[in-house]
């Protein structure tokens, strides 16, 4: 049986390696969904914080023997920490002005953080290998999958369902929402609001962090890995409405199965196809999918 | 601050200083000064294979020299081209223009080699281009003031596709990354393919910087080929044959890199690479003499140098050489100089300029090692076989090049 002239067995595996693409979206553009959401910043220091997250785990592995497990929880402790100090010298600053600025410090961040990269460790990058307890590869009957790539599957949607969870339906989330709504008032019920917003940030750092452990093994770990991913990541989340948790999530899965199929039909605009959902999202929806009109 | 300060305060009275020297030239060496440029990519994918070890390894051969040639004093300015042709271009042309440049060097990325080349022919300067791989610089593009130093993807292809097909991988399936060196590079690939009695099965085309492979190597996979060819460089070739350990594609085809540096076997690592072919201009460890100054590069830059590296070293000594024996640094002697010459050094045996601009030297075809076969850091490859220059580089016959006919 054939689909569009593809056999149904090959069909089916691009459709699962177009899953495996879109748990690395929907990661990431989660957290910056979170980070804009709670705190109106554009954060374009978002791929410079999951290329440190891989860093941090290959330079721990290499230095110090440090393992895969251990990392997937360190690395975003550390780049949380980063994410943190960033909030509190930085972007505090930046909350009652014009996105623009947000912006534009963030991406000057991102690029600071490449460049001392690129000094240290230059751009060919580094191999960081699949742990063992996940190595090898299992026969599906329509395809091979590499274990590896299953669990990064089962680890985004685990993270992903976590974190819209934490946020749409416990106390704590309902705080982060409502000192975003208004935070004088929030403050005057005794919520500590710069703190919240602090962690905030910290969270999405982490998250970032979290997906560049992840894909580590997968790809070579670059000073540019994450200048190469955010634009498309940006995309989903505009595609999927700023600020919106659920959206994030659902699109990153969705673009990452379309751009799959768009491999296997026509490779060279497996590249584009993101951006043109996009402008075609634009169009009918401005404030994309899942987003509210405000 | 105030050092700062006084650090401009000190450029700018050194450049008020060479200013004034400037309108006393000699009629040998102009400005007194013999002045180089080298204009390479420092800062992205292709820093690691040239940047910062171009620019030292092109230290080495300056000091090696004195540092001056018969009291004339050589100079370097550097420049990151950020793989943008237009900025290469505008450099090439300010520092002709306006800073007394002498012979430019080329870096990596053919499209910004091409633009500088026209500069440089417009100028009437050599330009020496090491770091590119397109054929166009010395075939449909040649210019009486171009060098082609190093390698190109003639050479590449009749290098590693020969060889693989003549080991019995006859048929072939291209990843080829989508914009023209990589569609340069999978049709002569396909060519040498043919000619020896292989067949090609189909490629796919893959758009730059691709972040995952997986789909288009299912593909590859499909297609029942034996042999797995990488029409690509830098980044996609690493994280094409990561994708390819990953998916047990490796067990079922062999991979065949078309342009592979060390510095891409490197940060694999042997696992990932070990059996692999692949053509290069150089390797460090092919004999005393090369261990010598590799060793040498070593000391200052922590890495082993690549092909394109020791090129770099090789083609500034051989212009500086052609400039002690013309007693001129006219670019139009040097050059006719630099023809006559045969190239003798760590770098090329019997090398020679042929009248398209190319430098013709002998390529070899080397197998990465298997982990237990590597005795030290940086020793990965055996050499398969020599290609003699004349094999190896387009013939008179197949040149479209006005200057060699």
């Amino acid at each position: 049986m054939d689909i569009f002239g593809i056999p149904i067995q090959a069909f089916l595996g691009q459709l699962l390696l177009g899953l495996v693409n879109g748990s690395f979206y929907a990661m990431l553009s989660l957290g910056l969904a979170v980070i804009f959401g709670l705190l109106g910043i554009v954060n374009f220091a978002h791929g410079a914080l999951y290329m440190i997250g891989a860093y941090v785990a290959w330079i721990g592995l290499d230095r110090f023997g440090i393992n895969y497990w251990v990392s997937l929880v360190l690395a975003p402790i550390v780049v949380g920490v980063i994410g943190a100090m960033i909030e509190r010298t930085l972007l505090r600053h930046l909350y009652r002005i014009d996105p623009i600025y947000g912006l534009l410090l963030t991406f000057g961040l991102a690029l600071i953080a490449e460049g001392i990269f690129r000094f240290y460790f230059g751009v060919s990058g580094e191999s960081y290998p699949v742990p063992e307890q996940l190595a090898g590869a299992t026969n599906l009957g329509f395809m091979v999958l590499p274990n590896y790539r299953a669990w990064v599957v089962f680890a985004s949607l685990v993270v992903c369902l976590g974190t819209w969870f934490l946020i749409e339906r416990t106390r704590l989330g309902a705080y982060l929402r409502a000192g975003t709504e208004n935070p004088t008032l929030v403050q005057a019920f005794g919520v500590n609001v710069p703190v919240l917003v602090m962690l905030t940030y910290a969270a999405g750092a982490g998250l970032a962090a979290l997906a560049g452990v992840l894909a580590s093994p997968v790809i070579q770990v670059t000073p540019l890995m994450g200048s190469n991913l955010i634009i498309v990541v940006f995309a989903v989340v505009v595609i999927g409405g700023m600020g919106s948790i659920l959206g994030s999530i659902l699109t990153g899965l969705g673009l990452g199965v379309i751009e799959g199929l768009t491999k296997v039909f026509y490779p060279e605009a497996s590249n584009i196809v993101v951006f043109v959902i996009m402008a075609i999202v634009l169009m009918i929806r401005p404030a994309g999918l899942f987003g509210r009109e405000r | 601050m105030l050092k700062l300060k006084k650090l401009s305060l000190a450029c700018s009275l050194a450049l008020g200083a060479m200013v004034a020297v400037a309108p006393s030239a000699q009629a040998q060496v102009s400005d007194n000064v013999i002045k180089i440029g080298f204009i390479t990519d420092m800062s992205s994918l292709y820093a690691d294979i040239d940047g910062a070890g171009g620019v030292e390894a092109i230290k080495m051969a300056i000091a090696d020299m004195g540092g001056a040639i018969d009291g004339k004093k050589i100079e370097l300015v550097t420049a990151d081209h950020q793989n943008k042709p237009d900025v290469g271009a505008v450099k090439a042309r300010e520092w002709f223009d306006t800073q007394g440049l002498d012979m430019l060097v080329g870096g990596t990325n053919s499209g910004v080699n091409l633009a500088m080349a026209k500069v440089a022919a417009e100028k009437k300067k050599p330009f020496l281009a090491v770091g590119p791989g397109s054929s166009a610089l010395t075939n449909e593009q040649c210019t009486p003031y171009t060098v082609h130093y190093a390698y190109d993807t003639v050479a590449l292809a009749k290098g590693t596709g020969g060889a693989v097909v003549k080991a019995g991988g006859k048929s072939w399936f291209f990843l080829t990354a989508d914009y023209a060196f990589g569609h340069a590079l999978e049709a002569d690939t396909s060519r040498v393919v043919k000619a020896a009695g292989g067949t090609v099965l189909g490629s796919v085309r893959v758009p730059l910087n691709a972040s995952d492979f997986s789909s288009f190597l299912l593909q590859a996979q499909g297609s029942k080929a034996q042999i797995l060819g990488l029409a690509n460089a830098g980044g996609d070739t690493v994280n094409a044959i990561k994708a390819a350990n990953e998916f047990g594609i490796t067990k079922t085809m062999k991979l065949a890199g078309l342009l592979m540096f060390i510095n891409d076997v490197h940060s694999l690592g042997l696992k990932a690479t070990e059996g692999m072919y692949l053509t290069d201009s150089w390797y460090w460890n092919h004999d005393a003499e090369t261990r010598a100054w590799a060793r040498k590069f070593f000391d200052k830059m922590k890495r082993m140098p690549s092909s394109v590296q020791a090129a770099d070293y090789s083609v500034v000594q051989t212009y500086l050489k052609a400039v002690k024996a013309a007693k001129t640094d006219d670019g139009d002697k040097v050059l006719d100089q630099m023809r006559k010459t045969k190239i003798n050094d760590m770098y090329a045996k019997g090398g020679y300029i042929r009248p398209d601009g190319r430098m013709v030297h002998d390529m070899y075809l080397m197998q990465v090692k298997t982990p237990a076969q590597s005795k030290e850091p940086w020793d990965y490859y055996n050499v398969v076989a020599t290609i003699k220059g004349e094999d190896a580089f387009t013939t008179k016959a197949e040149s479209k090049c006005a200057l060699w006919k």
